[in-house]
C-alpha cells in the first residue's frame, strides 16, 4: 500500500533520515520506534506528505503522493492545537467540510467515545479526551492509512489503555496504521511489524516475534542478590549479573540453571523469570545512553 | 477555491472573534470610552492657541502680524482653505498678497485676531464666512475609529495566524485538503466584516451620545472603511506570512502600529509639522484612510475628491496581498 525507497532528508549539516526503505502493506500496523531524535517524526511528516524529502521515493497505491493523497490519509501529530472557543462538536463538522468523502460526525463520535464532552471548548479538555478528539479527526475521512506520531505520550494507564482500544477498533476494520512510540508495550500490543531506527537509518525490522528470537534465545532470572553466596560470580558458565539490590540470569536453559541454583543451596522463594521484551531489544539495539 | 472549505473556515473564525469575550470587549469598548472620554474632557470647544492660516506666502515674506506671539502660522493650501475657517479648524486665514483676510464670524478666536491683525495693518479687505464650529471630536472620530482597525487587523490578522503557527493549528490545517489561498480568503474576510460590523456599530452607538457632524456620504464612508480595513489586514497578512515567533510578530506589530498612531493624524493634524514627517506619514495606510473619511464627514467629500487616497489604498492593499499570498508558508 505504502512504498517507500532510500528516502533521505538533510537539516542543513544534519542527516535527519538517512536512506530508510519500507513497505507497508494494507491492514498492517506498522510500528517505528526509536530513542529521541532517530528521525522518526522526519520519516512519519515525510510520509505523510508534510516534509519534502531532500531524496528518495514515496509510492502510495503504486503511485507518487499527489494533491489527493490529503483527501485519502489520517493524520494524527504529536503537538497539534485546535482553534480556540469552538466546541468538540464544532471543530469536527470544521474538519468534517475539508473532505470530499467523510464519515459521519456521530459514528465518529461513538467510535471514539467523546459523547461526555461534545459541547466542551477545545481549550478545556483532558489529554486523553483531546487525543480521542484527535483521534476522530483523523478518522473523519475515513482514511485507508492512518498516521499516528507518538499517539499516547503524556497520557495515563488508563487513558492509554482505552486508546489501545480505540486503535484496535481501527485495526479491526482493515485498516492500515503508522504508528510511532516510546512505549514498548503500546508497540507490543498494537503493532504487526516493526522497524527500530537510530541516527536516521533502520537498525532492524520485522514482526515482534521475530525480532525478539532473532536477537534473544534466552530468558531472564531475576532473584534478591541477598540469597546468593558472595562468592558467585558465575553459575553453569553464565555470568551473573548485579543490578543494585538484585542480580540478573541469562538463561537459555531455564530448567538447568534452576537446578544448579538449588545445587548451590540458593533460595527460589524470590525467584522470578521472565521473557525478553522489546525494552530489551530496544536497550540492546540502541544503548543505554541517555537521548535529549 | 473551494466555497464548501472556505465557507467552514470562515465561521469557525468568526465563533473565535466573536466568542472571545476578551478580545471583543477589547475592540468595541476601548473606542467607545475613547470617544466619549475626549467628548466630555474637551466640551469647552476652544483651545488657547490661535491658527491663522496663510495663503499666497512665502518664506521670505515679512508683515508685522507674523511678529505676533502665541499665533502658530500655518502656510495652508487655497482650495479648502475657507472651509476651514468655516468650521472653526482655522480662526482665520490671512492672503498677504492681496491685503485680504477671513474669519468666521461666530469664532471668538476669530474676533480677537481680527483686533490684532488690524492693530498691526491697515487697508486690509474682510472676507467674513460663517459655519458651525467643529469640534475636535468631530475631527478626532476618524482617527479613532481608524486607529481600532488598524489594531484589530494587525493583532486579530497577522498576530492570530503566527499564534496558530507556533502551536500547530496551521500544520494540522496543512494536513487537510485545505489551501493556503482558502485559509487567507476566510481569514481576510471573516476579519474584515467584523471590523466593519463593530466599527459601524461603535460609530452609531457614540453618535447617539455625542452627535458627529457628518457632511458627506455613509455609502462612501463605508467603502473607505472596507478598503482601508483591507489595506490595514494586508499589512498584518505580510508580517505572519512567515513568522513563527509569538514575540517577534508581537515586537515588529508594535513596531510598526505605533508610528502610524502617532503620525496618521489620529490624535492631532499634521499641518505645519517637519516636513519630513508629513513625508512619512503619506507612506502609512492609515494617513490615507484617516484623510478620507475626515474628508467625507467634514468636508463633504464624494468619491472623485478622495480618489488619491483610494487608489493609494487599493495599490497597498494589492502589493501586500500579493507578497503575503507568494511567501505564506505554513510552517
Amino acid at each position: 500500500m505504502l512504498e517507500i525507497t532510500n528516502l533521505k532528508k538533510e537539516f542543513q549539516d544534519v542527516k535527519a533520515v538517512d536512506g530508510v526503505s519500507l513497505n507497508i502493506a494494507q491492514g498492517c500496523c506498522f510500528g517505528l520506534l526509536g530513542p529521541n531524535g532517530a528521525g522518526k517524526t522526519t520519516t512519519i511528516e515525510m510520509l505523510e506528505g508534510i516534509i519534502v524529502p531532500t531524496s528518495g521515493k514515496i509510492r502510495y497505491k503504486n503511485k507518487p503522493l499527489g494533491q489527493s493523497f490529503r483527501n485519502e490519509v489520517g493524520i494524527m501529530f504529536q503537538h497539534t492545537a485546535l482553534q480556540e472557543f469552538i466546541t468538540v462538536r464544532e471543530i469536527l463538522k470544521l474538519f468534517k467540510q475539508f473532505y470530499t468523502q467523510s464519515k459521519s460526525v456521530e459514528e465518529l463520535i461513538t467510535s471514539c467515545a467523546l459523547e461526555e464532552f461534545l459541547d466542551r471548548d477545545t481549550r478545556n479538555l483532558s489529554g486523553g479526551q483531546r487525543q480521542r478528539l484527535l483521534l476522530a479527526i483523523a478518522l473523519i475521512n475515513d482514511p485507508q492509512i492512518i498516521f499516528l506520531d507518538e499517539p499516547t505520550t503524556g497520557l495515563d494507564p488508563q487513558s492509554r489503555r482505552n486508546f489501545w482500544t480505540l486503535l484496535k477498533g481501527i485495526k479491526a476494520q482493515q485498516k492500515s496504521i503508522i504508528l510511532t512510540t516510546h512505549y514498548m508495550e503500546e508497540a507490543h500490543e498494537l503493532c504487526d511489524e516493526l522497524a527500530i531506527m537510530d541516527h536516521g537509518k533502520i537498525i532492524a525490522q520485522g514482526t515482534p516475534h521475530t525480532l525478539l528470537a532473532e536477537h534473544f534465545n534466552n530468558s531472564i532470572i531475576t532473584l534478591p542478590a541477598s540469597d546468593l553466596p558472595s562468592n558467585l560470580s558465575q553459575i553453569g558458565g553464565i555470568e551473573i549479573q548485579h543490578i543494585e539490590d538484585r542480580v540478573e540470569i541469562l538463561s537459555d536453559d531455564i530448567n538447568q540453571t534452576i537446578r544448579l541454583l538449588i545445587e548451590q543451596q540458593v533460595s527460589l522463594n524470590q525467584l522470578q523469570v521472565r521473557s525478553r521484551t522489546l525494552e530489551d531489544l530496544f536497550i540492546k539495539l540502541t544503548g543505554h545512553e541517555l537521548r535529549t | 477555491m473551494n466555497m464548501r472549505r472556505y465557507f467552514a473556515l470562515f465561521s469557525a473564525r468568526n465563533r473565535e472573534f466573536l466568542r472571545d469575550r476578551t478580545a471583543l470587549t477589547w475592540n468595541i469598548v476601548l473606542p467607545v470610552l475613547l470617544v466619549i472620554g475626549f467628548a466630555f474632557a474637551l466640551s469647552t470647544d476652544e483651545t488657547d492657541l490661535f491658527k491663522v492660516g496663510l495663503i499666497n506666502f512665502e518664506s521670505s515674506t515679512q508683515h508685522p502680524f507674523l511678529e505676533t506671539e502665541h499665533i502658530q502660522f500655518i502656510p495652508v493650501d487655497e482650495h479648502d482653505a475657507i472651509t476651514k475657517v468655516e468650521r472653526h479648524q482655522l480662526d482665520m486665514l490671512f492672503d498677504i498678497s492681496n491685503s485680504r483676510y477671513w474669519i468666521n464670524e461666530q469664532s471668538t478666536n476669530g474676533y480677537i485676531l481680527e483686533k490684532l491683525l488690524q492693530g498691526s495693518a491697515s487697508n486690509l479687505k474682510k472676507q467674513a464666512v460663517t459655519g458651525e464650529a467643529l469640534r475636535y471630536i468631530d475631527w478626532l472620530i476618524p482617527g479613532i475609529l481608524g486607529m481600532n482597525v488598524m489594531f484589530s487587523s494587525l493583532f486579530g490578522v497577522g498576530f492570530v495566524i503566527v499564534r496558530y503557527r507556533k502551536n500547530g493549528v496551521l500544520k494540522r490545517l496543512k494536513a487537510t485538503p485545505l489551501t493556503a489561498f482558502e485559509f487567507l480568503a476566510a481569514q481576510i474576510t471573516s476579519r474584515l466584516w467584523l471590523i466593519v460590523l463593530v466599527t459601524s456599530c461603535v460609530y452609531l452607538g457614540t453618535d447617539l451620545f455625542v452627535g458627529f457632524h457628518m457632511y458627506g456620504s455613509y455609502l462612501n464612508l463605508l467603502l473607505v472603511l472596507v478598503i482601508g480595513t483591507i489595506s490595514m489586514i494586508s499589512v498584518g497578512l505580510l508580517v505572519a506570512a512567515r513568522m513563527a515567533s509569538e514575540e517577534a510578530a508581537n515586537g515588529l506589530l508594535n513596531l510598526i502600529s505605533w508610528p502610524m498612531m502617532l503620525l496618521s493624524g489620529v490624535w492631532f493634524s499634521l499641518e505645519g509639522s517637519h516636513p519630513f514627517a508629513v513625508a512619512f506619514s503619506k507612506l502609512l495606510p492609515l494617513t490615507h484612510m484617516i484623510d478620507a473619511a475626515r474628508a467625507i464627514m467634514i468636508d463633504g467629500a464624494n468619491l472623485i475628491d478622495i480618489s488619491p487616497q483610494l487608489i493609494t489604498l487599493i495599490a497597498i492593499s494589492t502589493v501586500f496581498l500579493f507578497i503575503s499570498a507568494r511567501t505564506f508558508r505554513w510552517e
